[in-house]
């Protein structure tokens, strides 16, 4: 499609050094079996699966933070699957990440202003360390978070100040691309709403292109346009989240939607699904 | 009407590090037999402190200060520690949350699920094998020998929660706490979870509390919901009234947040700034009321 931001093709990704002191050549196991996956501009695509199925290899292969063992990534028309270090890093601006814990992916010994500051600097989006701490002063406004969190540090911060600062420090940048990965699950529903709200609005003012990571479908559907749904490494299939939902074509995702407890009284819902016990009792 | 199995009644406590601060707030429950009762609510509402005041594990920088929890007609929180310890392992029984850590690494499955049937029981050896080996295929696992030889780390993280819901079965307990017992797992594993427990449940006439932030869990487990926040219980009723007709306006905007595939316009509604300055002001006058009694 013309409008394609990212587009990945058969991409294969297998953990553990072949042939090392401890291990047989030929042992390290496969994650990813050749997979596609296309995101189009500030489009909104859900990734979801199951613990194992290869989500986030996925959306680490996508950064080019792991190397795939074959396939490609193209970024905007030009192929970036063997770009050394030196020539990604004009691409590091314009695809972020947004991690999972951000109390992990936030230095405890720097202050919240020192994370927000730096990146802008270092990718020239503002002359002076003032220039900077405006941008920065900006963006906290529009997260809903105050000036003076500059001065915290992360462990000051509830868990849902510290994503705010996470989304913060990942669009500021003005990127095309962002990768969440599981950003909401650690979070009570009441945060978590502000946290998808924040980044649905977000998406639609920047015309961000954002690639969700997660194993909540109910969450994937509030906040994307389109789903890939993944299984062992496979994508079991993909399309917009209306017809998916509604629709479901292969017996795998019919199954992880039936198995999504709505809050509803439903008598028959314990009993219902036998393939159940079939797909997951390993 | 016969009496509960479990009553608890006016509970309150206090955090001794931080300015003794309320945990919670005179909280009454009551879970008659055979019945799945529900404890809800988000973090800091207090539902994991009720479990372990329960269970006689309160952490040391929280204190009990006024309530009782009545367990088949005797006050739990004022029996002897060794009393204590006879009723929690015959008759109350554990599912904890994390089934990767809650089992010893170092033991085999076996000698893990059959400590409480030699100790409580007085089985054999290998009697307590039979037993346990029985109890693996009413949790529905395959093949039970392979599982009671394996150590907990060759075992998946759903099949590990199972060896704990047939650990926690094994003495027959009047009354089991499942404290976050799926929120470790993937969905497809979780309803298969639930549906054991509430099978498990059924057949032996067992009260369940089960403690959960998800409502969708517990609206698909529970007979009655407890809604709780910051140790204060905001409503109570029938899952089915709870649920279809939330009467605080604090279940009602948990429903509103909470994500459903099926209408995607919902999980996206933030607890509404009236709601949270209600939510305060009722905590904050229970605060001053009962300062006020005293």
């Amino acid at each position: 499609m013309a409008d394609d931001l990212l587009l990945a093709r058969g991409l294969v990704v297998a953990y553990g050094r072949p042939g090392s002191l401890f291990t047989r050549r030929g042992d390290s196991p496969v994650v990813l079996h050749g997979v596609d996956i296309r995101v189009g501009k500030s489009e909104t695509v859900g990734i979801v699966g199951e613990s194992g199925s290869g989500k986030t290899t996925l959306g680490r292969a996508l950064l080019g933070l792991i190397k795939p063992a074959a396939g490609s990534v193209v970024f905007d028309g030009s192929d970036i699957t063997a770009l050394d270090e030196r020539a990604r890093r004009p691409l590091r601006r314009r695809m972020q990440m947004i991690f999972q814990d951000p109390m992990s992916s936030l230095n405890p010994r720097h202050t919240i202003g020192r994370i927000l500051i730096e990146p802008i600097l270092l990718h020239g989006l503002a002359k002076s360390h003032a220039a900077a701490l405006a941008l920065v002063h900006g963006i906290l406004d529009r997260v809903g978070l105050s000036r003076g969190t500059v001065d915290f540090y992360s462990y000051e911060l509830s868990g849902g100040q510290r994503q705010r600062v996470g989304i913060a420090r990942a669009v500021v940048l003005r990127p095309d691309f962002v990768l969440a990965d599981e950003i909401v699950s650690g979070l009570d529903v009441s945060t978590q709403a502000q946290v998808l709200r924040l980044l649905k609005e977000l998406t639609g003012e920047m015309h961000l292109a954002l690639a969700f990571i997660s194993h909540d479908l109910s969450v994937v559907r509030s906040i994307c346009q389109r789903v890939v749904v993944m299984r062992e490494g496979r994508v079991v299939e993909e399309g917009p989240c209306e017809r998916i939902f509604a629709a479901p074509a292969a017996a795998y995702t019919r199954m992880l939607i039936d198995a999504i407890p709505l809050p509803t009284t439903d008598p028959g819902w314990l009993s219902r699904g036998a393939s159940v016990e079939v797909a997951a009792s390993a | 009407m016969t009496a509960p199995r479990l009553a608890i009644e006016a509970l309150s406590a206090i955090s001794l590090r931080d300015g003794n601060r309320p945990i919670l707030r005179r909280v009454s429950l009551a879970v008659a037999t055979g019945e799945v009762h529900g404890l809800v609510g988000e973090s800091g509402a207090g539902k994991s402190t009720i479990a372990k005041a329960i269970l006689g594990i309160i952490p040391s920088q929280l204190k009990v200060t006024d309530g009782r929890i009545v367990f088949e007609g005797r006050d739990l929180l004022s029996l002897l520690p060794k009393d204590l310890r006879a009723v929690l392992g015959r008759d109350i029984a554990l599912v904890p949350q994390d089934p990767s850590t809650a089992l010893n690494p170092s033991r085999r499955i076996d000698a893990q699920m059959t400590d409480g049937l030699r100790l409580k029981r007085g089985l054999s050896a290998k009697q307590a094998r039979l037993r346990a080996h029985a109890l693996l295929e009413e949790v529905q696992i395959r093949d039970p020998k392979r599982v009671l030889d394996s150590y907990p780390h060759q075992l998946s993280g759903g099949m590990r929660q199972r060896v704990l819901i047939a650990a926690a079965f094994a003495l027959e307990p009047k009354l089991v706490i499942a404290d976050e017992p799926t929120t470790a797992l993937d969905v497809t594993v979780q309803k298969q979870i639930l549906r054991l427990i509430r099978s498990l449940q059924e057949r032996h006439g067992t009260s369940v509390l089960f403690v959960s932030h998800d409502l969708g869990v517990v609206a698909k487990i529970c007979d009655r919901l407890t809604v709780l926040y910051m140790g204060k219980v905001m409503e109570q009723g029938s899952t089915a009234d709870v649920l279809a007709a939330p009467r605080h306006p604090y279940t009602k905007a948990l429903l509103a947040a909470n994500p459903r595939y099926d209408r995607p316009d919902t999980g996206l509604e933030p607890t509404p700034p009236e709601v949270i300055a209600a939510l305060r002001a009722e905590i904050a006058a229970f605060d001053a009321g009962v300062a006020g009694s005293r």
